[in-house]
């Protein structure tokens, strides 16, 4: 398959006109600190949420460069960092498989009951 | 089998769901995308380096902590968009890697020299600008790591611009020697701000496919005419002038009409030759190896740390 990528975004200038060579991932990283996943409580109260990753020796430094690159505008009142190698993920070519079964199960949810009017606050 | 998933693939799209790092996507997707967000990241670390050069000698302390906050915003767009990309399974060395060799390149605006501090209030003005206009449909990208880096980076892109606008806008109101320093900063950054778009619509065959994979959603001569419509309006807020004697109100196209440009120029940029390429690419360069000491140091520390920390466990 081949095609020419016509719009040029910021910096990327495309495959033609020597534009960027060859530029495959080989999976080659020497000696990076290791990936830390982000999650910030934006406010007390809340729950964290991912916001990105980066890098770092350690999980201190990870705390403080997530402090610079993600919170520099108060975005958050809590960060919790987690080594990229810990997490888990379920597996998107499962996910049907997975979340079916909750598919036919609609009595799960308050809606499925039919009630008179006047039954109130229930 | 291949097709199924293409074809899975494609349906998303279309139904605007974003795709994340472990989705099936097509290679030509994945390679287009790394390409395509690591150059954006190469660009803002680069961009950090023509407005560096003035933080020091910014006019007033006021001037120099919001220049501190921009070019630090920068480096944190570019560290946005270094970590969406390895998600694509590139790592950050790599990138730095053809960065630093040349392969990979970044947006041909930061080989401009800055000469002023004139040339501050243009670049917030002018160049952050045009990148707005390009970022702001990069939020819906069809690449879920990518639109929430560009969610996060447009937020903060807004401050960048209007604090150029008001450095100018103290010149215009200035001395005449101010006023003369401003308008020859405009006039030196007005061409290659609106060749940061990229080139002409017709100069690369149309691509059916990015518009398909909804990695494209506008054209380069669509954003650059919205950019020339802004700007034209804006500048006489200013009192000054853009350096385009064409520049002219098409009332029945409803946009303004504008000069030839320089694409001779642009691709020699592009290509290495631009006033300030080596010099970039030297400093980064530098920047690189003279942490490697730094990078090492701490390295050795963790590993020191948890070493003595299983000898404690066990
Ligand atoms: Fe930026
Ligand atoms: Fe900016």
């Amino acid at each position: 398959m081949s095609f020419h990528t016509n719009k040029y975004y910021y910096g990327d200038y495309g495959e033609a006109k020597n534009g960027a060579a060859d530029i495959s991932a080989k999976g080659s990283a020497k000696e990076e600190w290791p990936l830390w996943e982000i999650f910030i409580r934006s406010k007390q109260g809340l729950d964290h949420k991912h916001v990105g990753s980066l890098h770092a020796a350690d999980a201190a430094m990870a705390i403080e460069n997530a402090r610079d690159v993600y919170t520099r505008r108060m975005e958050g009142v809590s960060i919790w960092a987690v080594e990229s190698k810990y997490i888990h993920a379920s597996n998107p070519d499962e996910a049907g498989a997975l979340y079916d079964p909750a598919n036919d199960k609609v009595y799960r949810h308050p809606t499925f009951y039919d009630l008179p009017d006047e039954v109130k606050y229930m | 089998m291949e097709k199924t998933s293409e074809a899975f693939f494609q349906d998303k799209i279309d139904r605007e769901i974003r795709i994340e790092p472990k989705d099936w996507m097509p290679e030509k997707y994945r390679q287009t995308l790394i390409r395509q967000i690591s150059q954006h990241a190469h660009s803002e670390i680069i961009g950090m380096l023509p407005e560096g050069n003035w933080i020091t000698r910014a006019p007033s302390l006021r001037r120099k902590a919001i220049l501190l906050a921009k070019v630090q915003d920068e480096a944190g767009h570019g560290l946005y968009l270094y970590s969406a990309a390895e998600t694509l399974g590139i790592s950050r060395d790599e990138m730095y890697e053809q960065l630093h060799s040349g392969r990979a390149k970044y947006s041909s605006i930061f080989n401009y020299p800055t000469l002023s501090w004139a040339d501050i209030g243009v670049i917030g003005w002018l160049v952050d600008g045009a990148a707005i206009m390009n970022q702001v449909p990069l939020c819906r990208s069809s690449f879920g790591p990518y639109a929430r880096a560009m969610v996060r980076v447009c937020k903060e892109e807004s401050f960048h611009q209007r604090q150029g606008f008001e450095i100018l806008l103290t010149l215009s109101r200035g001395t005449e020697a101010q006023r003369s320093m401003a308008q020859d900063a405009i006039n030196r950054w007005w061409w290659p701000s609106i060749m940061m778009f990229g080139p002409k619509d017709d100069e690369s065959p149309n691509s059916v496919q990015s518009m398909k994979w909804k990695i494209k959603r506008f054209s380069n001569d669509e954003l650059r005419q919205k950019f020339i419509d802004v700007t034209a309006e804006q500048v006489k807020v200013l009192g000054f002038t853009l350096p385009d004697p064409n520049l002219k109100w098409n009332k029945a196209r409803g946009h303004y009409d504008y000069g030839a440009i320089n694409w001779d120029e642009f691709w020699q940029v592009i290509q290495g030759n631009g006033p300030c390429n080596k010099e970039r690419l030297e400093a980064r360069k530098k920047a690189w190896e003279e942490g490697e000491w730094v990078r090492a140091a701490a390295s050795a520390y963790t590993t020191k740390k948890n070493k003595r920390n299983t000898t404690v466990a066990a």
